[in-house]
């Protein structure tokens, strides 16, 4: 495709908290300097800035893109933002991975910000309008509905029980123990998670990721600087992303035909033909916890239906045969939207780097592959990265 | 790399109840226009009936009506009145409202549903309310019928079906 190689050469993460005091350009600042720090690079270097974000009703401000922009390092270049609901948090690098794959650009920064605590009197409030205006809202409906809905055609499909998918939140939020960044590190033990308040059957509080404030960068390259830079790049062998129609209430809810079909996009450009003996850690999607499942399903990581026997059988444990969510995921470490996809993106990066300390999984993984989701049922993005 | 000294603390519930606060609300409205299809399919459910359109290029009887087939991308070919009858394909039973408040004990729980409408292609659903039934006995494949409002109280909203009930 004549596309060039593109690198991953610094990352910068801020701790993902309920309520930061800090802005969101503020946080977008941190992590965008840590990022850069690591890179070995300065501001200046930076000519192409694209910036994640998701609804611009959680901050309250209606050009959010333009208000990160001065955090994010974006004053006087080529500056974006990027949207694409749930799903903004992977779409960002590989927007970024766009300009560089290109050629317009030799270095590109990615900062992904949010900052869901200005909302009241709940962020969740800001989600209602993702539903049709006039054939949906007026039956008001809460944003809960839609997963318990999903997850309970997921589980109908599939005859699993609540205790099937609450290990994935037990799994995930003992692994946050872990992460500097965690917000809602836990030692839940399964008991905790069954017995947590229901909120929309079968939806419990523990199967749900917070609400949260963070940010994350990276600095993406082309392959001549990335080799001045580092012995350690980490480079982008494939990206994908595909959107399904916002008609969610037509599709069977019980696969995310539109993951596989990003998950396809991005092996095929990274060469991956048998997913499931070549990637060898993965971070997918998990603001609930069946939707981990329901990811590893769609990035075809495991058979349809079979990623409840894995994660029982430890097959997703940090030491397992296939890593799910060593970071501790959105379940554990909190979940500022576009900010905890670029998590998953540089816990892979991590990961392939050997750098991720207690989190690191064995075996020295050479591919791994981050995944985010969003909207209603219907938007997926993938990337793949190399040692 | 090192990140175990991430920046950002994060504010504690008594920080945060002292910090100096600038606070908004939004009183914006908003006028939607239904548009050409949901427009016939309001008025529809006004005259108490479940109006779909039909596409010659896939053959899908499609629901809520639309006036362009999302997937041959042409215009669809026409309306045609389904059943108002259909089958539970997913529910939930929600104890909270939109803003995360809880329900009180004694409010009826929200019992949403994506409804498989009869006469329409399989798979075409719409989401609405299931009520007149114990929570406890709702099943996915239950056959449900809308109840709707009488013809004095239709304002042809998705309200004037006031929830389906199994049958």
């Amino acid at each position: 495709m004549g596309l060039r190689k593109v690198a991953i050469v610094g990352a910068g993460i801020t701790k993902f908290v309920r309520r930061a005091e800090e802005t969101g350009p503020e946080m977008s600042y941190l992590a965008a300097k840590m990022a850069l720090d690591q890179a070995g690079l300065k501001l200046k270097d930076v000519e192409m800035v694209t910036v994640g974000s998701a609804p611009d009703a959680f901050d309250g401000v209606h050009m959010k893109g333009e208000y990160l922009l001065s955090g994010a390092g974006g004053n006087n270049k080529q500056y974006i933002r990027n949207f694409v609901g749930g799903g903004t948090g992977v779409f960002a690098p590989i927007h970024g991975w766009m300009h560089v794959a290109s050629g317009a650009c030799d270095v590109c920064l990615v900062v992904c910000s949010e900052k869901m605590s200005s909302c009241h009197p709940h962020p969740q409030g800001a989600f209602l309008t993702i539903f049709d205006h006039t054939t949906e809202q007026p039956l008001n409906p809460t944003l809960i509905w839609i997963f318990a809905l999903e997850m309970r055609r997921y589980m109908e499909t599939y005859g699993l029980s609540k205790t099937d998918i609450a290990r994935v939140s037990v799994k995930n939020k003992n692994n946050a123990l872990d992460h500097p960044s965690a917000q809602v590190a836990e030692a839940v033990t399964l008991e905790d998670v069954l017995n947590s308040e229901v909120l929309a059957e079968p939806v419990h509080r523990l199967d749900i990721s917070p609400a949260s404030d963070g940010a994350a960068a990276v600095v993406l390259v082309s392959e001549d600087v990335a080799k001045r830079l580092t012995d350690k790049p980490i480079w982008i062998d494939g990206v994908g992303w595909n959107l399904d129609t916002a008609y969610w209430a037509t599709k069977d809810l019980y696969y995310p035909r539109y993951v596989e079909k990003a998950a396809r996009m991005a092996y095929e450009m990274a060469g991956i033909t048998e997913p499931q003996k070549q990637i060898h850690v993965a971070e997918p999607y998990d603001p609930f916890d069946y939707k981990e499942l329901h990811h590893m399903e769609g990035l075809l990581l495991c058979e349809r239906g079979e990623a409840a026997r894995l994660t029982a059988e430890g097959y997703t444990a940090r030491n397992g045969n296939l890593p799910v969510c060593p970071s501790g995921g959105a379940l554990g470490v909190g979940n500022p939207i576009a900010a905890t996809g670029l998590m998953k993106v540089i816990e892979i990066f991590l990961q392939l780097r050997e750098e991720a300390g207690k989190r690191q999984v064995p075996g020295k993984p050479k591919v791994g592959v981050a995944q985010a989701w969003g909207d209603l049922m219907q938007v997926g993005t993938v990337i793949v990265l190399r040692r | 790399m090192n990140i175990e000294k991430v920046p950002v603390k994060g504010l504690t519930s008594e920080e945060y109840d002292k910090a100096i606060k600038i606070s908004w609300q939004p009183k914006l409205q908003y006028a939607w226009d239904n548009g050409i299809a949901i427009g016939k399919y309001l008025q529809a459910l006004k005259e108490g009936k479940i109006l779909a359109s039909y596409c010659n290029g896939c053959g899908r009887i499609m629901l809520p009506a639309r006036s362009f087939c999302e997937l041959c991308w042409r215009p669809t070919d026409g309306y045609t009145y389904v059943k108002d009858t259909g089958v539970i394909n997913t529910f939930a039973i929600c104890h909270v409202n939109w803003d995360a408040s809880r329900l009180k004990p004694d409010e009826p729980r929200h019992i949403p549903a994506v409804i498989e409408i009869d006469g329409a292609t399989q798979g075409q659903g719409i989401m609405h309310i299931i009520g007149n039934v114990e929570p406890t006995k709702v099943t996915i494949g239950m056959k449900v019928r809308a109840v709707w409002k009488p013809e004095s109280e239709r304002e042809g909203s998705i309200t004037d079906i006031k929830y389906f009930e199994p049958y």
